[in-house]
């Protein structure tokens, strides 16, 4: 039975519209997955050298230390980025299987998901190269199991709440916070994490405890499923309480306010657009990367401004790359009213302006790192107001992604908006101000160079009216592919 | 009001549409029938400029809609759920579609009382997403805001399919009342032949792409439109290729 199911689940995947697309997404997706792997890979093998080398512990313990960190951050990216079993399981329900059969399948499906197994690149090289360094194997492998099984341990935790952001914001907050503490030096909860660590190492027999938390987890998430495969139960629709938005606000704008009132409320009540705000949110913590001195090969001004960039940008990125796919379900709606392009384009202009405001005002706390620094992000906001709110729409024209708006969790599916004209537009977004703050920087110096940036976006500002008819044309001119590759 | 001339629409060696003249005229209201695949969505789309012609074209009032889209401020549709917008509700959408139309308030009020009872109080005041509405009420939201700001045209693809009997009865009167008070000319598609034989004053056959019947209604009964298809079946057994007219 499991067999035939799989079977489906293995045709589902290599027929999808998303995979049989194009070539690209799936080059690109095998390249993120060898990108990670490699990157679990060098630090499991890495860690404990660097370590070693930094001279900050015993590497053995150091390790231990932290890896309340590695899980916590485990359950924070699966979260937000981690599919839910969808085994397509309606169909299912009229036939001759057993329900727990089916949940059964999901739930084992799940140990196949990247972000499990991912972890085994970073897990039995850090074995090895501990055995190789005179732990006792035994006891090595009885440790790595256990933290593996604590990984499996997220996962099914995750399947448990997920959907209820108030318990996530209390993990995300808790794993960031004391991150936060700690680096202020303020609480350090390290010390105690150690001690649970080193005892998993210390008493083998712990890994049965491990297990047997896994094994409670799988069940109850499985009692989860179990009890909710019911029409009227976990696979009914959700109809959603409403939240209603002013009209009057938007009237005084006439025909783009109609549109713009449509954008807020795309963004306020659909799953997938909510998620590009999130993004938003976590880029402007993208600077403390930069700005503290955390990553060495990122001092340089000139990477100050590409996070300048990043920090102010989120959601024009991540919401504008897929402009016009935000309407992809009501497409062939837009394009036979009385709606012009142009309308159209400047509602989206405009709520990404608004975000960027909004996101320069919330990251102006990187002023406790002074004001030269605070400068970048400024530089960085209006580099992105005036060029790169336009040119991401620029981009969104050739991007023919169907984008289901209640669904989110796609973090891996969304890979084909790279097609390779969007990563030619990433060029004059990205490329291009480093390049002209680069130059500055070196031949005429840091002042030479800010001034240019500022310069180049009010030159950028007033091609504006000529981008936006570069924009339609492409529209008008994409149109019937478009409206073709929304109706599949 | 429609003119059509030399069209065709071809998919690789596919000829999925081929109508060599036709003409339309104001405020009729206009049945189109035929087989699963005859052509009528592909037409309705032709008609919205939502897919190219592979040959020839089409004039709504005189403009070519492949060429200009000065015909969206007198045409209206509801082919199917893509053209609703899922996340409002069903008055956010009718505003929205009234304010593209240059209709206030107080008339889209107005104009909306005429579809009480069709609404059976199921669409208004229910404070719900039109995307968590049952498949019928989607249909009935989306032909009301069809014919919001009057529009001299209004194409409806298969508007009686998932509504219970009672609102086709309904609807069927509200088109008659709507095309004599508003005069709008309407376009409608169905696969129900009773449906079609009492409302509408004319009425089109597509067989596999091709116009095979343009009768009035006079010109044709019920019996004879079903003679046309039961024909068909049984020609369909003996000779496979598609009857000509």
């Amino acid at each position: 039975m499991l067999k035939t199911l799989f079977s489906l689940e293995l045709k589902s995947l290599f027929r999808s519209p998303t995979w049989k697309q194009n070539l690209w997404m799936r080059i690109l997706i095998v390249f993120a997955i060898l990108y990670f792997v490699l990157i679990f890979l060098s630090l499991g093998v890495g860690a404990y050298y660097i370590i070693e080398k930094a001279q900050i512990g015993e590497p053995f313990e150091v390790i231990n230390r932290y890896l309340i960190y590695y899980i916590g951050f485990d359950i924070v990216f699966r979260y937000m980025m981690q599919p839910m079993p969808v085994t397509n399981v309606q169909p299912l329900l009229y036939q001759n299987i057993k329900k727990s059969t089916v949940v059964h399948f999901s739930m084992l499906k799940m140990l196949y998901s990247f972000f499990n197994w991912s972890h085994l690149f970073f897990l039995i090289p850090l074995s090895i190269i501990l055995t190789v360094e005179g732990q006792a194997a035994g006891q090595v492998w009885a440790w790595s199991l256990s933290i593996y099984f604590l990984l499996l341990v997220n996962n099914y935790l995750n399947v448990l709440v997920n959907q209820k952001n108030v318990v996530f914001a209390i993990v995300a907050s808790l794993v960031l916070g004391s991150a936060t503490l700690q680096y202020f030096g303020i609480f350090d909860i390290t010390p105690y994490t150690q001690v649970f660590f080193t005892a998993l190492f210390n008493q083998s027999w712990l890994v049965v405890a491990a297990l047997a938390l896994l094994l409670l987890m799988y069940f109850s998430a499985f009692r989860h499923f179990r009890t909710r495969m019911y029409l009227d139960a976990g696979l009914a629709k959700k109809s959603e309480k409403t939240i209603s938005i002013s009209e009057n606000y938007f009237s005084r704008f006439g025909k783009l306010g109609l549109i713009l009132r449509n954008d807020v409320a795309l963004i306020l009540r659909n799953k997938r657009a909510r998620q590009a705000v999130f993004a938003g949110f976590f880029f402007i913590f993208y600077g403390l990367l930069f700005f503290t001195g955390a990553v060495e090969a990122y001092e340089s001004d000139t990477w100050k401004l590409f996070a300048g960039i990043f920090v102010t940008g989120g959601f024009l990125f991540s919401f504008g790359q897929y402009v016009p796919s935000w309407d992809s379900q009501y497409y062939p709606l837009l394009m036979t009213q009385n709606i012009t392009y142009l309308d159209y384009l400047k509602s989206k202009y405009t709520l990404i302006q608004v975000f960027t405001v909004a996101t320069t005002i919330l990251s102006s706390w990187y002023l406790i790192f002074g004001v030269e620094i605070f400068s970048y992000v400024l530089l960085g906001a209006i580099y992105n107001l005036t060029i790169n709110s336009v040119i991401v729409l620029w981009g969104g024209a050739y991007v023919r992604t169907k984008i289901d708006l209640t669904s989110n969790k796609k973090a891996f599916g969304d890979k084909n908006a790279f097609n390779y004209k969007t990563l030619l537009l990433t060029l004059p977004k990205i490329a291009l101000p480093l390049a002209i703050y680069g130059g500055f920087n070196y031949t005429l110096g840091p002042i030479a160079a800010k001034i240019s940036i500022v310069v180049v976006s009010i030159a950028g500002y007033f091609l504006k009216p000529y981008l936006f008819k570069t924009i339609i044309s492409i529209y008008q001119k994409e149109k019937y592919e478009t409206l073709k590759a929304y109706r599949s | 009001m429609i003119t059509v001339s030399n069209l065709s629409k071809t998919y690789k060696d596919t000829t999925v549409l081929s109508i060599e003249s036709l003409e339309l005229s104001k405020g009729e209201i206009i049945g189109l029938v035929g087989n699963n695949g005859a052509g009528k969505t592909t037409f309705f789309s032709l008609l919205l400029d939502l897919i190219k012609p592979s040959t020839g074209h089409i004039e709504n009032n005189k403009i070519r809609v492949d060429q200009s889209e000065a015909w969206k401020s007198t045409t209206a549709a509801f082919i199917d759920e893509s053209f609703l917008i899922g996340y409002l509700t069903p008055e956010e959408y009718f505003s929205f579609i009234a304010g593209l139309r240059n209709i206030n308030k107080a008339d889209l009020d107005t104009f909306l009382n005429r579809f009480s009872t069709f609404f059976n109080e199921e669409i208004l005041g229910r404070n719900k997403y039109i995307r968590d509405l049952s498949k019928g009420n989607q249909k009935k939201v989306g032909i009301a805001a069809a014919f919001i700001g009057a529009p001299e045209l209004v194409i409806l693809d298969e508007p009686f399919a998932n509504l219970d009997p009672r609102a086709q009865m309904q609807l069927q009167k509200l088109l008659r009342e709507i095309n004599q008070d508003l005069g709008c000319s309407i376009f409608v598609s169905s696969h129900d032949l009773l449906h079609v034989s009492e409302l509408c004053q004319r009425i089109l056959i597509l067989n596999k792409g091709e116009l095979v019947k343009d009768a009035n209604r006079g010109e044709i009964s019920l019996d004879a439109l079903r003679a046309f298809f039961t024909e068909e079946i049984a020609e369909g057994e003996t000779t496979p290729s598609p009857t000509d007219e």
